[in-house]
């Protein structure tokens, strides 16, 4: 996204449905952040804050019947992927009436009517299983994509190179992204890292690995568009490291002792949402009032999906018994 | 025709890896989203217990589908194809080596759907081999099944015999939830014996009475029904009527199978493979005397492998196991302290 060029790739409606879903995803989180922090709820929760771009970016391009994994810090791929923002947030607040019956919480979305199949909280263990929807995907000549997102720290456990290479061997309709974070949980990503770009790892399981910077959503677009085309064609898969920060640390308890000085206050100067409103005008894909009815509205939605999640019944007392087998435990 | 029961027209004798294999056949050809993955299972070789022996010749590469050594992989590839409807049958080679994929096993297979409240289910069969017994060493001979049914959301069998292996396996495949198929390797190899042609189905959850009796229940499960069923014999001669009970399905369990028959015999003695220590045998003691404490004349008694490692040496690995001297022995310590209860 440099200041100059308005691209000729990607159509204006598409950068501002990218801006409409980070916003959706900024004030979302903001809003349950606050909540969390009042003490208003009570969540284990991850916040993708700074991580907008990234999923914005890939979700435009998905269809509804494409799958998507992710992890506990999801939140950006869920609502990029299409999941309902009232049943999420209902979710969050263990209702009856969330995507899951308020048995996943947070960091266990499952929507399967958006695509988005699993959430996990266990590091690299959602890649897997990514490689599985595509395969079932490629058995049944289907021509979807999984898309499975994971952070840097995923990509040093082992699942995560079993993963790669059956993708690799077997040429699944897959897209790995990485959200290069910086950090895996408290650890840097030099300290904990062998290489110095994850990209380079697919060059060893013999597919495309590309480095962006997934804060620009124009970059972002045009290399999860190549992989996307390229899994679908059938010519397999594409590991995408895409460069960005999260602005909240690990959790929400974080005092991000473990970083270095001023990186993160550089990185909330430089928010990559707001970055992309002053563009948009900028380069007159949009106006000031375009741009603030968008932020009305999703508001406004974030504001009905919270209510929602507040005045929803919690879950009865007998779901804790259900859905360990299909049947009902006796 | 003289001299042929109409049973045995409707079967076919059969090893074990034969009956098994024979369960996947018939899937395979039912329902086109059954396919199975694992190490080496393709043709030529049919699999290192040539339990899929034809099949990839017959379905197809794609379908049959050999992988690397990557137990992680092929666990986390059969969840995410169950997860979008497939029926992937994964055989994990030995049973230790699910230590190796744990995680997708416990955490995502098992979990997936109660975490996601109902909305998507894992329709996945795992087949391991197991047991001692062939001096294959430490890592390569456990009985690891109270690892499992201690997860909920697993279901867990384990077959005696090869109709069983085949009626169990097809019971899994066409399971809505995770299921794992304990198979001892030394139950490939039993002389072969009868097993329905087509498709066989044992449900899972109902126990089988493999040999009825008054005085005492032995339960147990596995290769181990069969040293339960020799020492029913012997001690037959002692004028001891031993009820023979084979388990088939730890979970879903049948609880009733068991409790009914205790309550009847008043004794029972456990026998599995696996170590003694928070074995299955131990859950199995503890909810027979939570119903039928009154009911006992003797406290349950458990006859189980040693709580250590599997050793290589032979004797040593003969020591390990549970020996039909053990199942005896507990059985008569069993009866004579019940005897003297209700003399003292």
């Amino acid at each position: 996204m440099d200041d100059t060029t308005v691209p000729a790739d990607i159509g204006p409606e598409t950068l501002l449905e990218v801006f409409t879903v980070a916003t959706r995803i900024k004030l979302c989180d903001e809003k349950f952040r606050a909540l969390v922090l009042a003490g208003q709820v009570s969540a284990q929760y991850y916040s993708p804050r700074g991580q907008e771009i990234v999923s914005a970016s890939v979700g435009v391009l998905l269809r509804p019947d494409d799958y998507v994994v992710t992890t506990y810090r999801g939140l950006h791929d869920q609502l990029a992927k299409g999941v309902p923002l009232r049943e999420l947030w209902a979710e969050f607040f263990g209702k009856a009436t969330g995507v899951c019956k308020g048995k996943g919480g947070p960091m266990h979305i499952t929507h399967p009517d958006s695509g988005l199949m699993v959430t996990t909280g266990i590091v690299g263990g959602g890649l897997p299983i990514a490689a599985g929807l595509a395969l079932a995907a490629q058995l049944r000549g289907t021509d979807q994509v999984t898309v499975v997102n994971f952070g840097d720290g995923a990509s040093n456990i082992g699942a995560f190179h079993e993963a790669c290479n059956l993708a690799g061997l077997w040429k699944l309709p897959v897209v790995f992204c990485c959200h290069n974070n910086r950090y895996a949980e408290h650890t840097s990503y030099a300290d904990g890292t062998s290489v110095g770009r994850i990209a380079d790892r697919a060059a060893a399981y013999d597919f495309p690995g590309v480095r962006v910077n997934g804060n620009d959503p124009i970059e972002m677009h045009r290399a999860a568009k190549a992989a996307i085309e390229r899994a679908r064609a059938g010519a397999g898969p594409t590991l995408i490291e895409a460069m960005t920060f999260r602005f909240y640390g690990h959790q929400m308890s974080d005092q991000n002792e473990y970083m270095k000085p001023g990186e993160l206050a550089a990185a909330r100067a430089d928010d990559p949402v707001p970055r992309l409103r002053e563009w948009l005008t900028a380069k007159g894909i949009a106006t000031t009032a375009q741009l603030d009815r968008i932020e009305a509205e999703v508001k406004a939605a974030v504001e009905d999906a919270y209510r929602f999640a507040l005045e929803s019944p919690a879950a009865d007392l007998s779901e804790l018994l259900t859905d360990v087998y299909q049947e009902a435990m006796a | 025709m003289s001299g042929v029961t109409e049973q045995e027209l409707l079967t076919q004798p059969m090893l074990g890896f034969q009956a098994l294999g024979s369960a996947l056949d018939d899937a395979l050809g039912r329902d086109p989203s059954v396919f199975l993955l694992g190490e080496d299972i393709a043709d030529p070789g049919g699999g290192v217990f040539k339990v899929t022996a034809g099949l990839s010749t017959k379905y197809g590469a794609h379908r049959v589908r050999a992988t690397p050594i990557s137990e992680q992989a092929i666990m986390g590839a059969a969840i995410g194809a169950a997860v979008a409807g497939m029926r992937p049958v994964a055989e994990i080679m030995l049973m230790d080596f699910l230590a190796v994929c744990l995680d997708q096993l416990a955490n995502h297979a098992a979990k997936l759907r109660y975490m996601s409240g109902g909305q998507t289910g894992v329709p996945l069969t795992v087949r391991c081999a197991a047991g001692a017994g062939m001096q294959f060493g430490a890592q390569h001979s456990e009985m690891l099944e109270a690892w499992l049914t201690h997860v909920p959301g697993l279901k867990v069998v384990v077959p005696s015999n090869p109709a069983d292996a085949k009626g169990l396996l097809t019971a899994c495949i066409l399971d809505p939830d995770p299921c794992v198929i304990v198979e001892q390797s030394l139950l490939y190899f039993l002389p072969p014996q009868p097993v329905p042609v087509g498709r066989h189905i044992v449900p899972l959850g109902v126990a089988a009475t493999a040999r009825p009796g008054r005085d005492i229940t032995l339960i147990s499960y596995g290769r181990q029904v069969h040293d339960a069923l020799a020492a029913a014999q012997l001690l037959a001669e002692e004028d001891i009527e031993a009820e023979v009970i084979d388990l088939r399905s730890l979970v879903p369990l049948d609880e009733r199978a068991v409790l009914e028959s205790v309550a009847r015999t008043r004794h029972a003695v456990i026998i599995h493979e696996a170590v003694r220590r928070n074995g299955f045998g131990a859950e199995l003691a503890a909810m027979i005397s939570e119903h039928l404490f009154d009911e006992l004349g003797a406290p349950v008694a458990r006859v189980a492998g040693a709580d250590t490692p599997i050793p290589y040496a032979k004797h040593l690995e003969d020591a390990f196991l549970p020996s039909l001297d053990a199942v005896l022995t507990a059985v008569r310590a069993t009866l004579a302290r019940s005897r003297a209860r209700v003399a003292g």
